[in-house]
């Protein structure tokens, strides 16, 4: 049964990326002018909009992109501890950036008030 | 036959023979090829010289699904393809990949069988008194039976799994026509059987390896397409999950007939089966 889930989420995921990958390059490139000026950088590391996106395409390409990676290690036909310790350690290697770029995201947005005045 | 309308074709054969050989070997067989002669002709000539070989087939027809081989690289029906189509003076046939070899060009087809009974591929219902004992067929209109027809079609000859990248390399994955003949029950408007199926479906056997190459609906000698089936497949699991797949109950059976036979049509005769 999991297999049927975790490819659905995969299937979501997908839909996710594309709707969040349009919104971020929206605030990157068509709102607050050179997105690599300092003043651009600032607002946007202060913006809870643009950190709640960053979060939410980062947990959905994570995923995405660990799922795929997954398919591809499981088709080297490891065998049941194998593909076990496989999974444990997309799991924990996915959750642990995870969470590094969900900190890296909410400390930006007190750096950058910080840093903006 | 006049001698001008032959041509002679070599017959490249893999022959192994687990009690005798330790690795197989090729051998080259002159055969002399008439116009619509197939593979399978060329081979019951090779055979009366070399009386060993050994294949299965049985129709001849591309109908019973028995004389599957690799064929010039594809794995196709040996009494389905001519000599000619092939068009070439040097023919290889080998058994078909993706299984073991019990004996030269007989691949061991049991697995595949055995992945094809855990699908349950027959039609379950609640009613299973009326289906050992019918009194009547079930009700099921043209545009029901439109969805699994093509489907219907497969001789489960093994051509879509010895062409299939994924059976190749995933041996967990059920392969293109275990789980194409799953469909073809699932969408049967007289089956009720989707729970049933639905958990060895939903775990790492079942359709989600399928990397969507479309091989096996490239190579089907019948022209099923066990690719579409299985993203079919994929589409009705994720609803199902979500769900929002629709339920149908089974097909019920047919209304008794109200015309009455004419007096000048004779009865029936009794039943001889059943």
């Amino acid at each position: 049964m999991r297999e049927r889930s975790l490819w659905t989420l995969s299937i979501a995921s997908t839909g996710v990326i594309v709707v969040l990958l349009g919104v971020h390059m929206t605030l990157m490139h068509l709102m607050g002018g050179e997105p690599l000026e300092w003043g651009s950088v600032v607002q946007r590391m202060r913006s809870v909009l643009f950190a709640t996106t960053y979060v939410l395409l980062l947990g959905a390409a994570l995923y995405h992109g660990l799922y795929g990676f997954r398919n591809i290690l499981l088709e080297l036909n490891p065998g049941a501890t194998l593909r076990r310790a496989t999974n444990a350690v997309l799991l924990a290697g996915g959750l642990g950036l995870f969470v590094f770029g969900t900190w890296a995201a909410v400390a930006s947005l007190g750096t950058g008030a910080t840093f903006g005045g | 036959m006049t001698a001008s309308t032959r041509r002679e074709v070599i017959l490249r054969v893999r022959r192994f023979d687990p009690e005798l050989d330790a690795e197989p070997h090729w051998e080259d067989h002159p055969v002399q090829a008439a116009p619509g002669m197939t593979v399978l002709d060329a081979l019951w000539q090779v055979k009366e010289r070399a009386p060993t070989l050994a294949w299965r087939s049985s129709c001849r027809m591309g109908i019973c699904g028995s004389c599957g081989m690799l064929i010039d690289g594809r794995p196709r029906l040996a009494c389905n393809t001519q000599l000619s189509e092939l068009g070439t003076g040097l023919v290889t046939v080998a058994p078909l990949p993706n299984f073991d070899t019990i004996k030269d060009l007989v691949p061991d087809l049991g697995p595949m069988f055995a992945t094809h009974r855990e699908m349950r591929p027959y039609l379950i219902r609640e009613d299973s008194g009326e289906q050992e004992n019918p009194t009547r067929e079930y009700r099921q209109t043209p545009q029901e039976l439109e969805r699994y027809l093509q489907f219907s079609y497969c001789i489960k000859c093994g051509c879509c799994i010895a062409a299939c990248p994924t059976v190749a390399t995933d041996g967990v994955y059920a392969g293109p026509m275990p789980l194409a003949q799953a469909h073809r029950y699932d969408n049967d408007s007289r089956d009720d059987g989707f729970a049933s199926r639905r958990d060895t479906l939903s775990s790492e056997c079942g359709p989600w390896r399928c990397h969507f190459a479309g091989e096996c609906s490239q190579v089907c000698p019948k022209g099923v397409d066990p690719a579409k089936a299985i993203q079919l497949m994929k589409r009705d699991l994720v609803l199902d999950l979500l769900r929002l797949r629709r339920h149908h109950d089974p097909a019920p059976v047919a209304a008794a007939p109200h015309a009455k036979r004419r007096p000048e049509i004779p009865e029936a005769p009794p039943r001889t089966a059943g």
